[in-house]
């Protein structure tokens, strides 16, 4: 007998029945969401009519992707406490968010990060500057997922790679295309439900498994693995290396250009405010919820069984709903990690082609005067561009280990994004060479310094030695791009920015004129 | 739109006096929250042993600290929401107020 007997990698009629109802569900969605769909409000922020809690649960749709549901229950699975040190670095940067960014975001804008750096800074130059650091991280992000996605859904349903690409790309250019905003909104409210319940479900069944005492959890992981589990096992491997990471991911989160695009669809600061508030709450819960899972799935499937199937655990989520709940389980499972792979693409997309269209068609190429309908179908032909693009990219990097894009993404979007938007906000003083040189700095030193970095340099490139030791570049890159900001900043001054810095900050603050 | 003029009939003190407890208040639980993350990384680094304590005897010092990190930052935006729902927004209004009134 194999040492694991599982119906994971075979397309069961659960699987299929739920992924179904799910796609059937999200694609009625979509065609309500169609009609409605016309003008640029409604294509890029859906009216602005979300609710906060409704936008919590589209932020968290948004972030928890099926990497980090997966991979982190996998990685907590065969190291035990050194997973959850990856979830605290991926909650920590929402309150970081929320404190320094929301409000000016949601009062400043209009549909995308960019219009904040635009308010008052020269439009042109600023608006080409800082949609390349947007698609910059859109694009490293994407490629990520899109080869995450075809890898496990090849190993949860048993399909061929090449197929699953195509599938999640063709769904997810439906929903962006045709369903603008509001559909994707939605694809991420149900999907983050599902995720969440899926995930509480599992962790009760485990919890019925061990009486309902973490203690007991602990106690039989220990016994059967010893108590390394439990302790920190060397995943941090030099200090400024975590703390590098560290700072990628505490202030890549305030600059994801799909995140913050999230803002502009509630109402106002206030409703903005309290989404982060329920956004942090549910990931948060949901972290909890994976270190769970991995410990679960450690002792009850076991550790040599998990790594049998996935050398990294990507499968001991689905092997211990399988053992817990059955082949029903395993089914709903596997259909809401195919949701979680579809939900995360379409809002990168969304934002990727609002780039494209709000920011440098609309407000570059046609100086801001083109009208509402042609913006609307410049983002509509972006949109399938991209989507072409990313089923494109995900077959061109089958197989290659772009585990390292995700980290990078981080990395552009806390040094490039990030800087720019703090700075904006903060300094009177902020000129627009001084952005501009700010943002192409983090691009290309956090970007540059990545290649000649252990994760490309050695791993990938097959080098001796790596140029740059550390595998994050971010605690450079964001420093190199705040002092960039500066020095150009002081180099050549935009007296005409730095005296609309008063409007700005009675729009910033009372929100009078928001839109 | 004329922006000029809601701006000149502002009450300034009270609007400066909102920016600035804005951001002391967003820089002093920025730095709480960095402080919790960054030190829990930097005794990751430093001192793991700390962590593999025991407490219990399944059970090491590691675990709740991490959890209690995660509960930290949900906390800390919940305070700032509190915060800025009761107090901050009614600064707002009564600066938007004295904007209105001449």
């Amino acid at each position: 007998m194999d040492i694991v007997d599982t119906a994971i990698g075979q397309p069961s009629a659960t699987s299929i029945t739920f992924f179904l109802i799910f796609i059937i569900a999200t694609l009625t969605i979509t065609y309500y969401a169609a009609k409605k769909s016309k003008s640029a409000s409604q294509f890029y922020a859906a009216g602005r009519g979300v609710t906060g809690m409704q936008n919590g649960l589209a932020l968290s749709g948004d972030y928890m992707s099926a990497a980090s549901f997966l991979g982190i229950a996998g990685l907590v699975s065969l190291r035990g406490f050194d997973g959850l040190i990856y979830s605290i670095g991926f909650l920590v940067g929402w309150p970081i968010l929320m404190f320094l960014i929301a409000e000016p975001l949601r009062n400043l804008g209009k549909f995308t990060f960019v219009d904040v750096l635009a308010y008052r800074l020269s439009k042109r130059p600023i608006r080409i500057a800082a949609s390349g650091g947007s698609l910059m991280t859109v694009f490293f992000y994407l490629i990520a997922q899109m080869v995450g996605a075809g890898t496990l859904i090849m190993m949860i349903f048993g399909m061929p790679y090449e197929l699953a690409v195509v599938i999640v790309g063709m769904v997810m250019i439906m929903y962006v295309l045709f369903g603008g905003m509001i559909a994707t909104t939605w694809v991420q409210i149900i999907k983050a439900v599902l995720l969440l319940s899926g995930g509480t479900i599992m962790v009760l069944l485990i919890m019925i498994h061990f009486g309902f005492s973490y203690g007991e959890l602990f106690r039989q992981a220990s016994m059967t693995y010893g108590d390394r589990v439990l302790e920190p096992g060397g995943l941090v491997a030099s200090p400024l290396d975590a703390v590098s990471l560290g700072i990628a991911l505490m202030f890549g989160t305030a600059g994801l250009p799909h995140i913050l695009m999230r803002f502009y669809t509630v109402r106002d600061a206030k409703t903005a405010r309290r989404s982060v508030f329920y956004a942090t709450g549910f990931i948060g819960f949901f972290y909890i919820l994976t270190f769970t899972i991995g410990f679960g799935a450690m002792v009850i499937v076991g550790q040599e069984a998990i790594a049998a199937m996935d050398s990294g655990g990507n499968m001991a989520a689905m092997l211990l709903a399988e053992a817990t709940g059955g082949a029903v389980f395993l089914g709903f499972i596997a259909a809401v990690a195919f949701a979680t792979i579809l939900a995360v693409v379409a809002g990168l997309t969304l934002a990727g082609a609002s780039t494209l269209s709000h920011d440098l068609y609309a407000g570059v190429f046609r100086f801001g005067r083109s009208t509402e309908k042609e913006e609307v179908k410049v983002a509509r032909i972006s949109t399938l561009s991209l989507g072409v693009m990313a089923i494109v990219l995900g077959l061109v990097f089958q197989g290659q280990n772009v585990a390292f894009m995700v980290g990078l993404a981080f990395a552009v979007a806390a040094s490039a994004n990030f800087p720019a938007l703090v700075l904006s906000i903060l300094w009177r003083n902020y000129s627009t060479f001084g952005a501009c040189l700010s943002i192409v700095t983090g691009t290309v030193l956090a970007v540059g310094l990545i290649i000649i970095s252990p994760t490309v340099w050695v791993e990938i490139l097959n080098n001796p030695t790596a140029i740059f030791p550390l595998s994050n570049p971010a605690i450079i890159s964001v420093a190199g791009a705040f002092a960039a900001g500066y020095i150009g900043s002081k180099l050549r001054p935009d007296p005409e920015a730095s005296s609309r810095y008063e409007e700005q900050k009675v729009r910033n603050y009372l929100g009078v004129g928001a839109e | 739109m004329d922006k000029k003029h809601p701006l000149e009939a502002m009450d300034r003190e009270k609007f400066q006096e909102l920016v600035v407890n804005k951001w002391k208040g967003s820089l002093s639980l920025t730095a709480a929250m960095m402080l919790a993350y960054f030190g829990f990384i930097l005794v990751l680094a430093y001192a793991p042993r700390l962590l593999s304590v025991k407490i219990g005897e399944h059970m090491t010092l590691g675990i709740p600290i991490g959890i209690m990190v995660i509960v930290l930052a949900i906390v800390l935006t919940g305070i700032y929401v509190f915060w800025a729902n009761s107090s901050y927004d009614r600064k707002v209004q009564e600066v938007l107020k004295s904007m209105r009134r001449k």
